[in-house]
Order: C-alpha cells, then sequence, then structure tokens
C-alpha cells in the first residue's frame, strides 16, 4: 500500500482538481481509499458525491469555562489573577465587572484552570469538528470538517489519515490518496509526515514559484520524498521553464506540465472530474496528459 | 479603519486584492501580509530593503541541576511538550503553545521561560504616485514551525504601534491580507477588523468555502462584503447566493488574461490594468461609509 499525498504550498493551484483526477485514474485499476485533509476547506467531496456512511464527533483538547456566579468578584474581591495569567487574550471583562471567557479564543492550556484560587473554571473536553467515512464512486472517502475557528487542525488531519490508513488495509487497496491543506504550517506538517510519497502542484506565477521553494523546504526539512508538477503551464512559459530547471538543478523529479483549461472549471460545476469530462478535445488531451502523469507516480 | 481581505478557499485571488486596495488608498495606509505560511504580497509592490525583526515565543527552559523529573509539569502540560522520562524534564519546543504553565507548576522552580524564534517581520516603504506612505509588513513563518497565531498578532502589533505612535498617522487605513481557511490563523487575522473582504470565485469549490468564511465573519460580528474573482469564469451561484442572503457583493473581476499573466510576472492588478484605480477606490468609500467612525484605530 502506498500512501500519495498533494500539497501545493500555494493555495488555488488545482491542487484538489488533481486530486481528483489521479483519484479517478488510479480507481480504474485498483481499490483505493481517498483522505481529505484539507480540513479548513474540504473540497473533494463536492465532485465525489459522497454517501456518508460514519460521522463521528471530533473531540481534541479541553476548554476553559467560566463560572462566574462562583467567582470571588461578586463578593467585591478585585482578583483578576485568570485573566493576567492568560497568554491569548481570552478573558474579556463584562460590564457588570465580572471576567468571561471568548470560546475560540481559549487555548486550553489550563493555566487559568490551575490558578483559580477559588476553583471557578472549569475544563471539559471540546469538540473541534466532525470526520466522515463515506462512499464514492471511486473508493472509500475519509473526510472532516474542522468547526468555524477550530484549534487543532493537525490532529483531525492525522485521525483523518490514521481511519484512511486502517481501511486501506482491511480493504487491502493498493492506494491512499490525500489531499493536503496549502501553507507550510500545522495541518500541512501533518499531512506529510510518514506519507509515501509527497506531490507538490504548483502553478507558473512568481507566487507559485515563491511557495513551491518553502513547501520544498519543508518536505526536505521532514525528509519525506517530492516530486513536482506544474498546473495552468500555459499561462506563463518562461516561468514554467524556471520551475523545470530548478528541479533539475535540485534534483527533483519533475512529472509534467498541465496547459491552462477553463474546462476544469466546467466539469466541477458538473459535479465531475476532468477525466470523467471528455465532452471537447481540450479535455481529452488534459486527460491524456493526466494519464501520463499518473503513470509516472505509481 | 482595518480591513481584513479573507476568503475560506486559497487561491481565488487575496493577494491581489489586497494589494488592488491599499494601492488605490487615496491616504496612508498599511498593507500586512499575515499569510505567513506563504506569504507572497512583497512579490508584487515596489519596495525598499525593509527593516527586520525577529519574532519569537516563549518556550521553558530546565535547570537540570534543579530539577528532580517529578512530573507535575509534564502532567500539567496540555500540549506534551514536556516529557520526565530521565533525570530532568525534556522540552519540545515544537509542540509548546507558550502558556507559562510548566514555569507556575514546578514545585522546585527548575523551570524559566526564554525567547525561541518562530519567524520574522519585515517594515518596508513602497513607493507610490500620490503623496501618502504605503507601508508594508511582512510576517514569515520558518519553515518547520507549525504555529502561526503569534506571528499574526505580532505583526498586527507592529502596525496598531506604528499608528498609535505617529499622529500623522491616525487615519492611516490597514488592509490584511489574511491566512486562506477558517481555522485558527484566519481567525487571529481577522479578529479585530472594522470590515471584512471576502475574495470568492463563481466555482463550487469557491461557493462551499465561502460559505464557511461568511458564517465565520457572522459569528465574529464582523461587518462583510463579497469580491467575485474571475467572476466570468464559473456560473453565477455565488451572485444567487449573495442574492439570497442579502449579502453585498462590492465589485466583480471577470476573468482577464492581462491580470493573470500580470500576476504570473509580478505585476499587480493596478499595474496590469489600471482602469481598476477608480473601482477600488469606490470599494474602499463604500467601506468606509459602511464602518461606523471611530478615533484611529
Amino acid at each position: 500500500m502506498k500512501e500519495i499525498t498533494v500539497i501545493s504550498g500555494k493555495g488555488g493551484t488545482g491542487k484538489t482538481s488533481f486530486t481528483l483526477a489521479l483519484a479517478n485514474i488510479l480507481s480504474k485499476r485498483n481499490a483505493i481509499v481517498c483522505a481529505d485533509c484539507d480540513v479548513d476547506a474540504a473540497d473533494m467531496h463536492i465532485v465525489m458525491n459522497p454517501d456518508v456512511k460514519e460521522k463521528h464527533e471530533f473531540i481534541s483538547g479541553n476548554i476553559a469555562v467560566m463560572h462566574k456566579e462562583l467567582c470571588s468578584r461578586k463578593d467585591g474581591s478585585n482578583c483578576s489573577i485568570c485573566s493576567d495569567l492568560c497568554r491569548f487574550d481570552s478573558f474579556h471583562k463584562t460590564s457588570d465587572g465580572f471576567f468571561e471567557i471568548e470560546g475560540p479564543d481559549c487555548e486550553g492550556c489550563m493555566v487559568c484552570v490551575s490558578q483559580c484560587p477559588s476553583n471557578v473554571i472549569s475544563f471539559p473536553e471540546r469538540r473541534c469538528g466532525e470526520w466522515y467515512v463515506s462512499q464514492t464512486r471511486f473508493g472509500t472517502l475519509v473526510h472532516a470538517a474542522l468547526d468555524i475557528r477550530a484549534e487543532n487542525s493537525g490532529k483531525l488531519v492525522t485521525t483523518v489519515r490514521k481511519e484512511a490508513k486502517r481501511i486501506a488495509e482491511e480493504q487491502n487497496a493498493a492506494y491512499i490518496i490525500v489531499d493536503g491543506s496549502p501553507g507550510t504550517g500545522c495541518p500541512v506538517i501533518a499531512s506529510i509526515t510518514g506519507s509515501d510519497q509527497v506531490i507538490i502542484v504548483t502553478e507558473p506565477t512568481v507566487s507559485g514559484v515563491h511557495d513551491l521553494t518553502r513547501v520544498a523546504q519543508l518536505a526536505k526539512h521532514f525528509s519525506i520524498p517530492f516530486a513536482v508538477i506544474v498546473n495552468k503551464a500555459s499561462i506563463n512559459k518562461e516561468k514554467t521553464e524556471e520551475i523545470e530547471t530548478w528541479c533539475s538543478t535540485n534534483n527533483i523529479p519533475f512529472l509534467g506540465k498541465i496547459p491552462y483549461n477553463g474546462t476544469v472549471t466546467t466539469a466541477q460545476i458538473e459535479g465531475k472530474t476532468i477525466i470523467e469530462y471528455e465532452e471537447n478535445k481540450e479535455s481529452r488531451e488534459l486527460s491524456s496528459i493526466l494519464q501520463e502523469i499518473a503513470k509516472e507516480i505509481v | 479603519m482595518k480591513i481584513a481581505v479573507a476568503s475560506g478557499k486559497g487561491g481565488t485571488g487575496k493577494t491581489t486584492i489586497s494589494i488592488a486596495l491599499a494601492e488605490a488608498a487615496p491616504s496612508d495606509a498599511f498593507l500586512l501580509d499575515c499569510d505567513v505560511e506563504e506569504p507572497n504580497s512583497g512579490l508584487f509592490l515596489n519596495k525598499d530593503n525593509g527593516r527586520k525583526k525577529e519574532v519569537t515565543v516563549l518556550i521553558p527552559k530546565v535547570n537540570e541541576s534543579l530539577c528532580t523529573s517529578c512530573g507535575v509539569c509534564s502532567a500539567f502540560c496540555q500540549f506534551n511538550a514536556l516529557a520526565c522520562v530521565g533525570k530532568y524534564a525534556l522540552v519540545f519546543p515544537e509542540l509548546c503553545h507558550s502558556c507559562g504553565g510548566c514555569a507556575i507548576v514546578c514545585p522546585v522552580k527548575a523551570i524559566t521561560e526564554i525567547p525561541s524564534v518562530i519567524g520574522e517581520k519585515t517594515l518596508y516603504s513602497v513607493q507610490r504616485k500620490n503623496k501618502t506612505s504605503l507601508r508594508f509588513i511582512e510576517g514569515r513563518l520558518s519553515i518547520g514551525k507549525a504555529m502561526s497565531p503569534p506571528l499574526i498578532r505580532s505583526v498586527k502589533k507592529e502596525a496598531e504601534d506604528a499608528i498609535q505612535n505617529v499622529p500623522s498617522l491616525k487615519n492611516a487605513v490597514t488592509i490584511i491580507d489574511c491566512p486562506p481557511g477558517t481555522s485558527c490563523p484566519m481567525g487571529t487575522a481577522v479578529i479585530g477588523c472594522d470590515f471584512a473582504v471576502l475574495v470568492t470565485e463563481p466555482t463550487p469549490f469557491g461557493l462551499h468555502d465561502l460559505k464557511i468564511a461568511v458564517e465565520t465573519v457572522r459569528k465574529m460580528n464582523i461587518p462583510f462584503g463579497i469580491i467575485i474573482n474571475r467572476s466570468t469564469a464559473g456560473d453565477d451561484r455565488v451572485v444567487r447566493y449573495c442574492e439570497k442572503e442579502g449579502i453585498k457583493i462590492l465589485l466583480q473581476v471577470p476573468e482577464d488574461m492581462r491580470i493573470a499573466q500580470g500576476y504570473s510576472r509580478g505585476l499587480s492588478l493596478i499595474s496590469a490594468v489600471p482602469e481598476y484605480e477608480k473601482e477600488f477606490q469606490s470599494v474602499l468609500a463604500y467601506i468606509a461609509s459602511s464602518v461606523p467612525a471611530k478615533e484611529g484605530l
């Protein structure tokens, strides 16, 4: 079993559209499991049209809850230890002179809970989102939705990947296809650590190049092998060449370039991958380029 | 006035729109690149060399001669950043959230806190045509660092301090290029802003992620409007959604190869297609009129 993780550094390079096309191609010959680890803005399900079989709450860490009816300030004390010690500005003074905690601002560090002299702050478990196991036309999809302004996106990514791996073993699947998130931070690190292969989908723009070099450094930092694809290559041929040259200078496998094509959006609007959408010549061309890239990957 | 430029989905054109707003601003302006994991605004600006400052967070340092490896700190830490397995506590800085709890609970006062670099912020001055100033502050997270919110806070504070300390900047407008998504980094960038501009594209992915972004700014009680980028590249689903929800569409930018190719070479939208300057001035004027007047920040 091989886990293939698609990331991009920059957002909007076509990472998810590529991941869907790859899943589509590979699922024709092998059993696969997909994992949408862009938990912050999960989009794979929009095209995969999943039939949700299981739904789980994602509980991670705890959250401080102030019980101001018990706070010593009601008896005239001017204690402000909770607010003074909080490093995350989570405490706000109410008009009646108490402190309250703004839920999403709480880091869940327990400092206020442990230091309150009257023990009036409780520390229940915290719900950060939901994750699902679904059936789709390409196989099982494990996906998730992080709650608004929630913490712990990295841990949710890890949960989704673990579950995908468990199911892939159970089904004896050949591939796990992971859609990662943009950036270089917490969820991206959680998406790529321990992956068998990382594919970086970039675009031939100054931002695409800049973000590619950063996310490539990240993959190197964690010693994970990776390869590069340029999407929307026809927008700027010089930048595309620049990326190709940069890859060969740095001994990074270059998997290919995909021309810019509006049919990717049209296919998405119809709920299809570009492989399924073979209505005109351009998309067939695109489809054959993607088939070639898929051969390189596996 | 502080305006956050955000989006659920990445790559919808947040950076393009942020720069256009900053360039079009008739008054003194600050542009903050708070997309610190992948900061791109600077690639499109004609700026000076800048002044760089390291940004640090506090992490525990264990005094090995005092530590008894009693396990109080590691049991307390909610983020597993400390372990007491050997003769003294071990620190895993990449897991630390800098809450300071371990130093408080250590019974033998063996833990102090020391600064640890997570990234840098650079303050630039940008050349512009009119007599007002444009200052650009870029946050840049070090590779391998997971947590961006402290750096985002530090970039915002840099601008707030400048505006507070320089009387002539009292009426400066601040434009914040936010990270994508709707989790803690985005919330950290958007909180405290007077208005949010949500940038989207007219596709199923764009609309899906826009809805989450709308829910987020509504929960945060921040007034907002929408800019539809590449508005002719998909269908009318975003327009229909905004009509149904009564959301103001501030501007639609049709798909335009001059903009896309200019962007690919590092040209800002207004440099590529100067007619847009007026459009963005109107957007700013609309925002200013819809935000209740406030002194400075």
